[in-house]
């Protein structure tokens, strides 16, 4: 790197004097940064990674920084950008159910605007912390995803600015529209590695006039499963089948969200409780709804499974503990997503035991595991993405748009 | 290597009835679903499998030539147009029904499979397949995720996107990929988000894993004529507003009425300026209360007559006159052109009052559309025989994508940008954004030969990567490309 005082002033000069020297709070999964800049604008961002390009600096976009230490530590980090001055809902066009919204805007506070016209983002917030940027570039997903998808399904134009300081947009702000590429897909999920987020419009939804829970503490794993996948079956159209299961062989509890007219919710809600066993309807959600099992410094994980593979998951989930004596505590939804948390002080071996067999489990129904966060022990011990299909393309793909690799290097999967 | 050796080549590997060389034959592959496009194949091959295709395309990439995908033909936008010195990769023997899973609500194709035997082969499990294109009767299922296709339902349900969780692609440098599966959220870059809609740019689908849904419960549809569009699509904002989203909400005008009648009498109320079909589906009790809310809508909004469609045979004659719009105006005018563009829904008056203003008696605008969601089919009518009209009528055609894009739309909703629009993607996207678009097209198809010419206007040249090519780029020695 070029003398840190001559960058801090190219960086401060590119965005309004927001650039200082990083600090220990400012560390990415345990990677010390130099520099921190708070660009106010997709040009000032330009601006800020065309001085990163030409001094040669690693890049780590940052919104609020809930889940910025998830994947694998980048390999260096010499500047975080913060986008957490880049905030505002651009525009409503609530008659088109649509919102432009820029990437620092924190999840809530979309919610909230959106909420005065009787509309939503139907994406929901793990973390209950996030920024529509952090929301995309790691494409969480809630119990919602069931009825509404996910951040690719809702997501239909995105602006991002790439490696080399150029501004580019895909999509629009239409829900309708096929011209071009959909990068905006491409760039849900990719964790920072391919351009840095600037804004993003979204395909609303009303808000639901009634909504109403069913839920019930089922027999065993089996049991849970059985009635969550009899409800996914059925005409109920629920928004959302979670399932909740406890570590140490605890009674799981089967949880449906029910949303629309009062009529229809009323009618679906009562037959849902049929099919979970005369379960008991509430109004509220249970208090895990919409958490991950795991906190700051767990190892959390994410599995995936075919419909028909979920109760054979929970099984091997509920074996792991017992093989490796952790307390697994697993949540996710009946479509086949689950996550799972392990406090941490657990053994590290245990934990790469764990990972290796429900992967192999996963694998057997589709499924993959990933390990989102995990204490820097646990990491060193574990393959974090596990193997994925069409790597050599998305080795492709990102050397076609950061060929320098200065965008979260080694922070994705295969180490892109 | 001529294309001659290249025949013999994939003869030898594929068999004698898989290649067709015969100029008579090659004739049938000429065009797509927009017929005034007209190349004939170098080369047409039929291959059986995956194996196959990945054959044919390894030789052309061996060759130097370009190749070109077709599913059913059926595409409005000239993207299966072939290349006349490239290979036609026809999907049509490739139509087994893998598999359908309704335990996991999944159906896994090859790409020739029929969209609507999709659904059939799901109904008896109480299962379907969501997009629902207009031509589902003949579209092929490899096509749909080539174009991303909508259909009249997708403002509720949304597009192929939104249904496919699998793939099996052969890449355009002949590897075989799968992307996704059954289960959700494959780790790693969304490729499969980005490979459906890229219209046989970014590679051939062998086999495709759709999603499959719960038939609902219970359907109504409700046909509803209002004095003129202005009213229709007033009663449009407020059962949107309302917080209702219908299945399906389509309109026509008095102009596509008139054809849909002369063309498959579907007895739609006299004197309608405009016809609304809004279609509601999903559980009874919700979709009976809702049904109420929208005919009120309806009526609060000038309709003067609502029909409610008492059964299956009478919904499939609301729907006759729709589906058969783009075919039926054919009766009323010796030409016409179909164009695909996208408004904010709030638009729609505005903008049907400007193109209005675009009509002359030459060349006159008859609109049909999906309203929920603003994507806008006008029918440009017009007789090639009256000198200059056909001109006129282009360039309206073009006019009325200027309005969306005014507006702030789009100038596809679901036809595809293909050849024909292909010169109009830089008036929506900056030189920079489609020179990042391309970055995904250098990362799958370095050489350029995946369905070359469609969707983007420039070909932009991939970066040198060691061991990929030497030398000047082909495009570059041909001077039709510089390097950026």
């Amino acid at each position: 790197m070029t003398d840190p005082a001559t960058v801090l002033s190219e960086l401060a000069e590119a965005c309004e004097g927001l650039a200082r020297p990083a600090d220990e709070s400012d560390a990415v999964a345990g990677v010390a940064p130099s520099l921190v800049a708070a660009p106010r604008s997709a040009d000032q961002v330009a601006e800020v990674l065309r001085v990163a390009a030409r001094h040669g600096l690693t890049v780590v976009a940052r919104g609020a920084g809930s889940k910025l230490d998830w994947g694998v530590p980048p390999e260096r980090v010499d500047l975080v950008v913060d986008t957490s001055g880049m905030t505002g809902v651009v525009e409503h066009a609530s008659g088109d159910l649509v919102a432009v919204v820029r990437a620092g805007t924190p999840m809530a506070d979309v919610q909230q605007t959106l909420a005065d016209a009787d509309q939503q983002l139907a994406l929901d917030d793990p973390t209950g912390a996030g920024t529509v940027g952090g929301t995309v570039a790691t494409a969480v997903s809630g119990p919602r995803r069931l009825l509404y998808g996910t951040v690719r399904d809702l997501l239909i134009g995105i602006t991002f600015v790439r490696a080399d300081g150029v501004v580019a947009k895909a999509g629009g702000k239409v829900v309708k529209n096929v011209a071009g590429y959909d990068f905006a897909k491409l760039l849900a999920g990719s964790f920072g590695t391919l351009g840095v987020i600037t804004q993003a419009a979204f395909r609303l939804h009303p808000l639901a006039r009634d909504r109403r829970t069913v839920s019930v503490r089922a027999a065993g794993a089996a049991a849970a499963t059985r009635m969550a996948q009899d409800v996914l079956g059925s005409q109920v159209v629920p928004s959302a089948v979670e399932i909740d299961a406890p570590p140490g062989g605890g009674r799981p509890e089967v949880a449906v969200l029910l949303e629309g007219v009062a009529e229809g919710v009323r009618a679906r809600a009562a037959t849902a409780a049929r099919l979970l066993g005369d379960a008991e309807q509430r109004p509220a959600m249970p208090g895990w709804w919409g958490r991950y099992p795991f906190a700051v410094g767990d190892t959390g994980l994410k599995l995936t499974t075919e419909i028909a593979g979920l109760p054979a998951l929970l099984d091997a989930v509920r074996r792991a503990g017992d093989r490796t004596g952790l307390p697994v505590h697993v949540r996710g939804s009946a479509a086949g997503v689950l996550y799972a948390g392990i406090p941490s002080g657990g053994d590290p071996a245990g934990v790469a035991t764990a990972v290796s067999v429900l992967r192999a489990n996963a694998a057997t129904y589709g499924g993959t595991v990933v390990v989102l966060t995990a204490p820097p022990a646990v990491r060193a011990g574990v393959d974090v993405w596990g193997p994925v299909s069409g790597i050599d393309l998305m080795r492709r793909v990102k050397h076609e748009m950061d060929p320098r690799r200065t965008l979260a290097p080694g922070r994705f999967v295969g180490g892109i | 290597m001529d294309l001659s050796e290249l025949a013999a080549r994939l003869r030898a590997r594929l068999g004698t009835a898989a290649v067709i060389t015969d100029r008579q034959r090659l004739r049938t592959y000429e065009c797509d679903g927009l017929a005034h496009y007209k190349v004939i194949p170098g080369l047409v091959v039929l291959p059986e499998d995956t194996g196959q295709v990945a054959e044919v395309v390894r030789a052309c990439v061996a060759a130097g030539v370009p190749f070109v995908a077709r599913g059913s033909g059926t595409g409005l936008s000239g993207g299966a147009l072939p290349h006349a010195e490239g290979v036609l990769v026809v999907t049509s023997r490739m139509r087994r029904l893998v598999e359908v899973d309704p335990a996991n609500q999944r159906a896994v194709a090859q790409p020739g499979v029929i969209n609507l035997h999709v659904t059939r082969a799901a109904a008896p499990h109480g299962y379907y397949y969501a997009p629902d294109p207009s031509s589902q009767q003949v579209c092929s299922i490899g096509g749909n995720v080539a174009e991303n296709s909508g259909g009249a339902h997708c403002l509720k349900y949304g597009f192929t996107t939104n249904h496919v969780t699998g793939i099996e692609l052969v890449s355009p440098t002949g590897d075989i990929v799968r992307l996704g599966g059954k289960a959700p959220d494959p780790p790693g870059y969304d490729l499969l988000g980005a490979f459906v809609g890229s219209e046989g740019t970014l590679g051939i689908a062998t086999e495709v894993t759709v999603r499959l849904m719960r038939a609902p419960e219970s359907v109504r549809t409700l046909l509803a004529a209002f004095p003129s569009t202005d009213e229709a699509g007033r009663a449009v904002s407020a059962i949107i507003g309302a917080g209702l989203i219908p299945a399906a909400i389509e309109m026509m005008d008095a102009l596509v009425i008139e054809a849909a009648e002369a063309a498959v009498h579907c007895d739609y109320p006299a004197g309608a300026g405009a016809v609304l079909i809004v279609e509601l589906d999903g559980p009874h009790a919700d979709v009976e209360a809702q049904f109420v809310e929208v005919e009120s809508h309806c009526r609060d909004h000038a309709a003067f007559e609502i029909r409610i469609a008492a059964d299956d045979a009478e919904r499939a004659l609301f729907w006759k006159g729709r589906k058969s719009a783009f075919a039926a105006v054919g009766r009323i005018s010796p030409d016409y052109i179909v164009q695909d563009g996208v408004i904010p829904r709030t638009s729609l008056p505005e903008v049907l009052r400007r193109i209005a203003d675009l009509s002359s008696d030459a060349v006159r605008v008859a609109n049909v559309f999906h309203a929920g969601d603003g994507n806008l089919h006008p029918l440009v009518l017009f007789d090639e025989a009256v000198p200059g009209a056909a001109e006129q009528a282009e360039e309206v055609s073009g006019a009325i994508l200027d309005l969306c894009i005014e507006h702030g739309g789009s100038i596809t909703g679901e036809h595809g940008v293909g050849m024909d629009k292909a010169k109009h993607m830089p008036r929506m996207f900056t030189e920079a954004d489609l020179d990042t678009m391309q970055m995904l097209r250098c990362a799958f198809d370095p050489g350029h030969l995946s369905n070359p010419g469609k969707v983007f206007p420039t070909p932009r040249l991939c970066g040198e990567v060691p061991g990929r090519h030497k030398g000047a780029h082909p495009l570059q020695d041909a001077g039709v490309a510089e390097v950026f």
